[in-house]
């Protein structure tokens, strides 16, 4: 079976600073995987390895059995079938949230407008975004203007979303309508990455939570063993601050 | 307590007359210290020994009817000179400013030459520019290269702005924060659809205010082409103080470019004070956005 996402030995250091010190981590299609650690753990750097915003120092990447780490890979090419939503949303604020949604079909896979605008209108009716389609995005809340980042994603269909830490930046009672798309991507099957603090939402939606420590996974597993009974005492530590925190 | 209330009756209805009051009071003491200064300024003038020769070579009410129409006339040479050269400037700008922003090593050559055109075009006076190409290029006596003054007048322009220009683009691509790129492009525009279709178009907006500035200057340097003998508004006011020996063309030239220029400086003045407005409200919004971070799981404690 070839898994949607096999990274194998990945490093990446910023000047001397290493952030990733050897990531090896195998995703299956459909499956949804949490990374919890703390900040500056590396999750983030990860997620942007993965899309090859971050060029990567040393370590194989493989996408659908497609190794996008290989020397004179199109990295144009390997970005659109992996989407990633950044935690500080991006939308392009010069354009409306339609053409933010349609941009990248119509520039990048040359579809048509009148058939991009059908579909982006599909999808931000599916998110209830549909009223907001002609406004521009600093007319929006941030978890409308995080729902239409998402919506961004999807409408180049990736293969594989990463979503990196998506409701960071939002107002607590915004969270909420962020994270059901979330919950809603993953019932449809979307293989999906997500480094979070959101513990209880990890919990929920996760088949599997990975936790990062200093630039490596240290620990992996089913969310009831890792958040009932981590087996290092680095991720007891964390999960406790993050008890102590209120945050689970 | 009926003092409290009697205060809290006054005070709405005393306070905008008060207002007014002050307002009034200002807007006096402005008009009169205007009045003071600008009258002690001319009287100064006026009582000047010299004043009665400088009223006659440069006030001459005869020599100014006389000599606004052809004025006015080949003000039309520098009219179209800018518009041209606007164009081109906004195009060639754009072309220097985005290749020397472009990264990585290969690109070394690319940005060592557009490094060197900007900083050498930046450093010379214009003039000099004007002089070597205009007198200098058609010297050469090369077949088929253009001797009209005014060729080398837009060339001469375009060459000196666009070094100006390309740094006025390059400071808006730059203040574009690189999550804008990595957004695009990690929906797989490439480096070049990025830049057309997202950064350029809000780096252009933002700098639209300085560029209008660049053009204001680009406006009056116009002028500095009547040394290669292009006939435009400052050549024909000399050929005109030539013929009536007397100054007052000139002063018909400087109203020209006030006419022109002050209304083109308010537009900038007003597109830079709303633009502060707006990034302002943007970083109130972005401020609003990041608000609660520390509490942001709340929601979702319920769902152990």
């Amino acid at each position: 079976m070839t898994s949607a996402l096999s990274i194998q030995g990945l490093r990446k250091a910023f000047g001397r600073l290493e952030v990733l010190r050897g990531i090896d981590l195998e995703v299956a299609e459909h499956e949804v995987i949490a990374l919890i650690g703390a900040s500056g753990s590396g999750k983030s750097t990860l997620l942007r390895c993965i899309n090859l915003i971050e060029p990567v120092d040393e370590g194989r990447i493989v996408v659908e059995g497609t190794e996008i780490t290989a020397k004179g890979v199109n990295v144009d090419r390997v970005r659109r079938s992996i989407g990633i939503v950044f935690q500080s949303f991006n939308l392009f604020p010069q354009m409306r949230v339609l053409d933010n949604v349609t941009l990248a079909p119509r520039k990048v896979l040359g579809r048509r407008r009148a058939e991009a605008e059908a579909a982006a209108m599909a999808l931000l009716e599916r998110f209830g975004l549909e009223d907001k389609a002609h406004d521009y995005p600093d007319r929006l809340s941030g978890g409308q203007q995080q729902r239409v980042a998402i919506v961004r994603a999807l409408a180049m269909q990736p293969d594989l979303l990463l979503l990196d830490e998506v409701t960071s930046a939002l107002d607590p009672e915004l969270v909420a309508e962020v994270l059901n798309v979330i919950r809603e991507l993953a019932a449809g099957g979307m293989t999906m990455l997500i480094a979070t603090h959101e513990m209880g939402f990890a919990r929920d939606i996760a088949n599997r939570v990975c936790f990062l420590d200093q630039g490596v996974i240290l620990e992996q597993g089913p969310p009831d063993v890792i958040f009932r009974a981590p087996a290092q005492s680095r991720t007891r530590q964390f999960l406790e601050r993050i008890i102590e925190a209120g945050r689970l | 307590m009926s003092g409290l209330q009697g205060r809290g009756d006054g005070r709405p209805a005393r306070r905008p007359r008060g207002g007014d009051a002050s307002a009034f009071r200002s807007t006096l003491i402005a008009l009169a210290s205007t009045v003071v200064f600008f009258g002690a300024l001319a009287w100064i003038v006026v009582s000047s020994p010299g004043w009665p020769a400088i009223q006659r070579s440069f006030l001459n009410g005869k020599v100014f009817a006389a000599s606004l129409p052809s004025i006015v006339g080949s003000f039309a040479v520098n009219v179209q000179l800018f518009l041209i050269a606007e164009v081109l400037i906004l195009g060639l700008g754009m072309v220097i400013a985005v290749l020397r922003s472009l990264p990585g090593p290969v690109f070394f050559p690319v940005r060592l030459v557009t490094t060197i055109y900007v900083d050498v075009f930046r450093a010379l006076p214009g003039v000099l520019v004007i002089y070597i190409l205009g007198f200098g290029i058609p010297g050469l006596g090369i077949a088929g290269v253009p001797i009209e003054p005014f060729f080398y007048a837009v060339v001469a322009l375009t060459l000196i702005y666009s070094a100006y220009v390309s740094e006025v683009y390059r400071a808006g691509i730059e203040s574009i924060h690189p999550s804008q790129d990595a957004a695009a492009r990690s929906l797989g525009l490439s480096r070049f659809q990025s830049l057309r279709y997202v950064i350029l178009p809000q780096a252009v907006r933002r700098v639209v205010p300085p560029l209008l500035n660049d053009f204001i200057g680009l406006q009056k340097d116009t002028v500095l082409v009547s040394y290669i003998g292009v006939v435009e508004i400052f050549r024909q006011s000399y050929i005109k103080q030539a013929g009536s020996f007397n100054y007052t063309p000139y002063l018909a030239t400087a109203l020209v470019f006030l006419v022109m220029t002050i209304p083109l400086a308010r537009l900038t003045d007003w597109l830079i004070a709303r633009e502060v407005r707006r990034r302002q409200g943007g970083a109130a919004l972005a401020l609003a956005g990041t608000q609660g971070r520390g509490v942001a799981s709340a929601p979702t404690r319920g769902a152990r």
